[in-house]
């Protein structure tokens, strides 16, 4: 069978499979619809939540960033699992014991205000928003390569099923679904890698397959010949990076402190019954996700020097198949500079003929390793997977931001539990079609935004949940202006030196060196001082609320989720 | 302080206690041997890894996971110690 037919079976029953898991526990409650009841069990939320997580980028992205960065690329792997060693013992299980809906109603309720619970939804939305177009355009891409529809079309079909089963099911329909997701998209990520890492170097684990000689006999390691091949070619040497350690130190701290900070990750832990629950359930999430992420690595390593390899002073007439369907896509592009028909992949831009894009050494690996159809077809599923369950746990959040801590928090107190699942429903129906529209027309900042998105959930939650429960005194002036200089600062950073706003700059204007993808650790201190600063200046918190701090940090009694 | 008091302080200080030690491993095995002092450890090499660039890219994330399950288990004795267990 060909790839096109095996990927319409895979994707088709991948596809069928979510919906009917969605009809089976579509949500009766707000309860169902925010925390899916509150009784998901430790591995299934340990699952979803890794589905959650890993999302388009982490699945298709991010091992060819790594191909490309080498050494650089490791802020991603330290980064993205880092941050759930300060989730699991920082804030999950005291979340979970506050037992709340949301991350603004903790905010809102912790530091007694309003304005607080308006700050946290407005943060919510642009870190979830930001976020999820990225989502929907993976979905596009893969939709495109596949499947051979436009990525219009392939957006649209997207969003008709995301918005079927978040809008039907809330939280208990995406969870279930999320799980099933898990599944697909770790078996369709270790199959191809598995295969290549034997090919490689004989070892079938891809994480020891990375350190192991190669399979042709001559006894060098693997990742030596990589460093040859890319000094012979100009390149840093892959186990070195280019970037400062100041730089590195400061975005693997804001990409850790950000994933701590993801609403849409902290709100799963609202889901399972007790505190001990959560800090299980982070521990699984963390092996599940650690699963990908150290085989992530190692792929890069394999596609590497396969492609080096295979066209590296090559003739072009001779490239396989693979190149010429790439080619069409135009993630692959030569551009024969000195006509001698050789393909010349070297650092210098003058010489260079080849153009790759980093998402093409995950979708065209098994291609490129001479891998059967249905492996190929696999991966597509497996990306497909890894984007919808991503966007179904950001419109949760942008829904229950709107209906829950705008409308019946702020608004409209005496709604009816019935009536606010609807503006729940309703929400969730208007975040996918503007999420879809950003899927279609790209604003040509959303790749420049969605590694910012951390830095922005890092200056702004991250600070003032954690004061909210290691510092019982953190008042509600404190922690606001905490989080207002925090995310402006974020912002006016990322706007100067991405958009050339505020008069623009040059890695050279850089502040201590630090690039925008960094800065969210800056602001993240920034918010921290701020906020003990302001504090001197204030009152102390009511007592009751001091009680509230005092009643988190005892994991007994958490009882169930409530709203109110 | 009541007695009901006392047994909660005493118990987060004992938490909080944990947390800096795990934290400290935490930042040694990230932030230490895959970036402050990876240039030091890459002189050593494990199969065809250089050591630091082998944390950075691999044993963190191990050393990571395994932490919070040492996490459980310590908090699920210490909530037993205190009755805080359900």
């Amino acid at each position: 069978m060909s790839v096109q037919t095996w990927t319409y079976i895979l994707v088709g029953l991948t596809f069928a499979l979510y919906i009917g898991i969605a009809i089976y526990s579509r949500a009766g409650s707000t309860k169902d619809f925010y925390v899916a009841g509150g009784g998901v069990s430790p591995l299934a939320n340990g699952m979803a939540t890794a589905a959650d997580w890993m999302s388009a980028a982490s699945f298709i992205s991010m091992a060819g960033i790594i191909s490309f960065a080498g050494y650089d690329g490791s802020v991603y792997l330290m980064g993205w699992t880092g941050g759930y060693v300060l989730l699991a013992l920082l804030l999950a299980p005291y979340l979970r014991k506050f037992g709340k809906f949301t991350v603004p109603d903790f905010i809102g309720d912790r530091y007694y205000s309003k304005t607080a619970r308006i700050v946290a939804v407005i943060c919510a939305l642009i870190v979830s928003f930001t976020y999820v177009a990225g989502q929907m355009r993976g979905v596009g891409v893969v939709f495109s390569r596949f499947l051979q529809v436009d990525i219009d079309t392939g957006v649209i079909i997207g969003m008709i099923i995301v918005l079927f089963y978040a809008v039907l099911g809330g939280m208990k329909g995406i969870t279930y679904t999320q799980v099933a997701q898990y599944c697909v998209l770790i078996f369709a990520f270790m199959v191809p890698a598995i295969f290549i890492s034997i090919q490689m170097t004989g070892n079938p684990i891809p994480q020891l397959g990375m350190g192991s000689t190669l399979n042709d006999g001559s006894g060098t390691f693997l990742l030596d010949k990589l460093d040859g091949l890319s000094t012979e070619l100009g390149f840093n040497e892959y186990t070195d990076g280019s970037k400062s350690v100041t730089d590195i130190f400061a975005i693997t701290l804001a990409l850790m402190v950000g994933t701590a900070g993801l609403p849409h990750v902290i709100v799963r832990f609202f889901t399972v019954k007790k505190v001990k629950d959560a800090r299980k359930s982070a521990g699984l999430a963390l092996l599940l996700i650690a699963i990908l992420y150290t085989t992530a690595p190692a792929v890069s390593v394999f596609a590497k020097t396969n492609l080096i390899n295979t066209v590296s002073n090559e003739e072009y007439a001779s490239m396989p198949v693979w190149f010429k369907n790439w080619e069409e896509t135009g993630l692959l592009s030569f551009d024969d500079k000195n006509e001698d028909g050789k393909i010349q992949y070297v650092a210098d831009m003058t010489k260079n003929e080849l153009t790759i894009d980093n998402d093409i050494m995950v979708l065209a690996n098994p291609e490129i390793a001479d891998l059967p159809a249905w492996v190929i077809a696999l991966v597509a599923a497996g990306g497909l997977a890894a984007a919808l369950s991503t966007a179904a746990g950001l419109l949760l959040v942008i829904s229950a931001s709107v209906s829950h801590d705008l409308v019946k928090k702020v608004f409209k107190p005496n709604i009816s539990d019935k009536a606010e699942l609807w503006v729940a429903r309703g929400a969730a129906t208007v975040a996918v079609v503007i999420a879809g529209y950003f899927g279609i027309n790209p604003p040509g900042f959303v790749a420049a935004v969605v590694a910012l998105a951390f830095g922005l959930a890092a200056a702004s939650f991250f600070p003032a949940i954690v004061l909210g429960i290691f510092y019982k005194k953190m008042n509600k002036e404190g922690a606001i202006s905490g989080m207002v200089v925090g995310i402006v600062l974020m912002l006016f950073y990322m706007t100067k030196f991405k958009f050339g706003w505020f008069g623009g700059g040059t890695p050279a204007d850089w502040w201590f060196g630090i690039s925008p993808e960094g800065f969210g650790s800056i602001a993240m201190i920034a918010n921290f001082i701020v906020a003990i600063i302001v504090l001197q200046f204030t009152p102390e918190p009511p007592e009751d609320v001091q009680e509230i701090v005092e009643n988190i940090r005892i994991p007994s009694g958490a009882g169930e989720a409530t709203g109110h | 302080m009541s007695e009901k008091q006392k047994k909660a302080s005493a118990y987060w200080k004992e938490n909080v206690r944990y947390l800096f030690i795990l934290l400290s491993i935490w930042f040694v095995v990230s932030f230490g041997a895959g970036i402050l002092f990876k240039e030091a450890l890459d002189t050593i090499k494990i199969g065809g890894f250089k050591l630091g660039f082998w944390f950075a890219q691999q044993g963190s994330i191990y050393v990571f996971v395994i932490l919070i399950f040492v996490y459980v288990r310590l908090m699920n004795k210490l909530d037993k110690k205190y009755g805080y267990n359900e």
